[in-house]
């Protein structure tokens, strides 16, 4: 009795003791909630730095540094928990979405003196067209992959050639439906601009029966994200639309493999830096946001991630090999052919969403589902899957007490 | 030839269900980074222990596993002789009733603890973050426990505890002299399932975590944005070997136990 008393005791103490420093952050002057995407900083290991470690080592600063993994998740937690962020990290349509639904907070560019290391093309978008609310982080374009033991170097000029039926069963595409849908909307004759005014369901239309066809055609193989880099790197696929960066890295490990700007343009994807309304620590997070801005914490970034960084500065301190690289830095007259997702509307997404469903439904899987729970529909469907589990539960239990009181009956009648 | 397709219908669904986790477990040695072969290499290990934000991760979860699932057991097995000590209907009731965690679907357990957390959170001034994941851990072990630890009191002779009494302990010495020493097994099985349970859920933690807390299922799911890091192989297998060493204890304890029991 005494032994477990002091058992109890003892381990109390330690839990208490791990709780504590759990919580309070010993020693830090402040903190700073930063929500990024996965794999999308540098970590630290052999080779590389950790930005985070240095960010809390120069300012004492404490970073809750917090992953999400789809733009769209990002929002719900913002719309649905009271949980307070201080920087966020969205792609260029969500920061237009979160700036016209007011979640978005002015940033002082006045409190960031690195901002002068951003290139000036990214300081201004179509997203942010006064460049108050977000600071660019990283960025990139959609290009082409292809093995040239299949294909001979040079055969491959655009997106267009994805739906060639030359290359049977041997074609890779997008498993998420802005990618998709993107490069589909550029092959159509005429190109359909997601960005422009005139821009109806009829355009949906218009590409979901060019994605309907990429299958038809039969040079689809099928829709990947990830599995992209086993494919192509173990040379089991032909061809593949894919992010530049990734592609750039896809090419050091495999000889057999070149890259191609598609000629009718591409997406051009931007991820900034934003700080949302509920943030709590707005002079922290805009020493964070300079932090990154930072040429060195931004080379060290840009030099894990393999994407584009908007950081003229760090740009200078990469080594040469990414900086000619079309992939990582394309040249200026390529990057005024593309075009950013800029202001599609929440209806035209979510109708974007379900017709590259039924596109690609007979062969594929659908990569993200999500969890709206926004919308009262999820809300009531939670409710009802709840009352159901309650309802069964009080069937049973009234099963059993009915049986409890037949038997009791029969013990007396005994 | 009964004996032989018994064996290969074993094999089958052997091969079946352990396939992917020894596919897991060998690459997270490859030296690459994709699955394609390229040579045995350990510093995907390394990498591991060296990434503090991994680290961070896993210190969060072995606490939130460890706390919830001794304040689950204390609950659960005080719960189960308070369950039990009730009569007839209202017994199977409250039985049942405490059985609703584990029937209800994961995700609206944690949708409804997040709309909750968020309500009171608003109301009350706080945010969610370590106390809420810990809350929501305990909330979903809790009934683990009771399943485990009700069977033990069945099988229990009631006359056990009141020859203790008889023989002059206090009700309290019978309990801990006695009756614990019988539930042990039970109470052991239900603090080692809701330790499991706490340290690989995804989805109730998901919901429940805030701002500035994450634990390691999370960081694996998020770790896949760009590409499969290799480092979730080897986490992954890493929290696959803990996780069957904790099996495999409880089974030779339960077997020494039974065992015993025997003799």
């Amino acid at each position: 009795m005494k032994k477990l008393t002091v058992l109890l005791t003892c381990v109390i103490i330690v839990l208490s003791s791990l709780t504590f420093t759990a919580c309070s952050g010993s020693g830090y002057e402040g903190e700073v909630n930063v929500y990024n995407w996965g794999e999308y900083i540098s970590p630290g290991d052999d080779e590389t730095l950790d930005v985070i470690a240095e960010f809390e080592r120069r300012y004492n600063i404490k970073v809750n540094y917090t992953n999400f993994e789809t733009n769209e998740e990002l929002y719900n937690v913002l719309v649905n928990s009271n949980s307070s962020y201080d920087v966020i990290i969205p792609s260029d349509y969500m920061v237009a979405r979160l700036r016209s639904e007011g979640m978005l907070e002015k940033i002082d560019l006045g409190n960031i003196p690195n901002y002068k290391n951003i290139d000036e093309k990214f300081r201004i978008s179509d997203f942010d067209p006064t460049g108050e609310y977000s600071v660019a982080y990283s960025w990139g374009i959609v290009a082409l992959v292809y093995n040239t033991t299949m294909i001979p170097e040079g055969e491959i000029t655009g997106f267009k050639d994805m739906w060639n039926p030359k290359y049977r069963n041997d074609v890779l595409m997008f498993n998420n439906s802005r990618d998709a849908m993107a490069i589909a909307m550029q092959v159509c004759d005429p190109p359909i601009d997601p960005g422009s005014e005139s821009f109806t369901g009829e355009d949906i239309d218009r590409a979901t029966k060019k994605l309907i066809e990429l299958k038809n055609c039969g040079s689809l193989k099928k829709y990947v994200m990830d599995q992209v880099f086993t494919e192509m790197e173990g040379s089991q696929s032909a061809l593949a639309a894919y992010y530049g960066g990734d592609i750039y890295t896809m090419l050091d490990n495999n000889e057999e493999l070149s890259y191609s700007l598609p000629e009718e343009g591409s997406n051009l994807f931007i991820d900034s830096m934003c700080i949302p309304t509920c943030c709590q620590n707005k002079e922290n997070a805009e020493l964070f946001i300079n932090f990154m801005c930072d040429p060195e914490i931004a080379a060290a970034n840009a030099d894990y991630i393999c994407y584009g960084t908007p950081n003229k500065a760090a740009l200078e301190l990469m080594d040469d090999d990414y900086k000619e690289s079309p992939l990582c830095n394309p040249p200026q007259e390529y990057i005024d052919k593309c075009y950013t997702f800029a202001n599609i509307d929440d209806q035209i997404y979510s109708e974007m969403q379900e017709k590259f469903v039924k596109a690609c439904s007979s062969t594929a899987e659908v990569s993200s589902i999500e969890i709206k729970t926004t919308s009262v529909e999820s809300k009531i469907a939670v409710a009802v899957i709840l009352a159901i589990v309650v309802i069964a539960t009080v069937i049973v239990i009234i099963l059993d007490i009915r049986r409890a009181v037949k038997n009791r009956g029969r013990i007396n009648k005994i | 030839m009964k004996k032989k397709s018994q064996k290969i219908y074993l094999a089958i669904i052997m091969a079946f269900l352990y396939a992917p986790i020894i596919y897991l477990i060998a690459y997270s040695f490859n030296d690459g980074k994709t699955s394609v072969w390229k040579g045995f290499t350990m510093k995907w290990y390394t990498a591991l222990f060296q990434d503090a934000q991994i680290m961070g991760s896993l210190y969060n979860t072995l606490l939130v596993a460890i706390l919830a699932s001794v304040i689950a057991t204390v609950l659960g097995t005080a719960a189960a002789i308070g369950i039990y000590n009730f009569k007839g209907g209202v017994r199977s009731a409250i039985q049942n009733v405490s059985n609703i965690p584990i029937i209800n679907p994961e995700i609206v357990t944690g949708v409804s603890l997040m709309l909750l957390f968020t309500f009171a959170g608003t109301m009350l001034g706080f945010e969610m973050g370590f106390w809420t994941v810990l809350l929501a851990h305990i909330g979903f072990c809790t009934p683990y426990v009771i399943l485990n630890v009700t069977p033990r009191i069945r099988q229990m002779d009631a006359s056990l505890y009141e020859a203790a009494l008889d023989l002059g302990c206090s009700p309290m010495q019978a309990f801990f002299k006695v009756v614990l020493h019988e539930l042990l097994p039970g109470i052991l099985s239900g603090f080692l399932i809701s330790f499991t349970y706490s340290l690989d859920d995804f989805v109730i933690t998901y919901f429940t975590r805030g701002s500035r807390f994450q634990t390691l299922p999370i960081q694996i799911y998020t770790m896949t944005h760009q590409r499969i890091n290799p480092k979730a192989n080897a986490l992954s297998a890493l929290m696959f070997l803990v996780i069957l060493v904790i099996l495999i204890i409880s089974n030779v304890v339960s077997a020494k136990k039974d065992k015993e029991a025997v003799r």
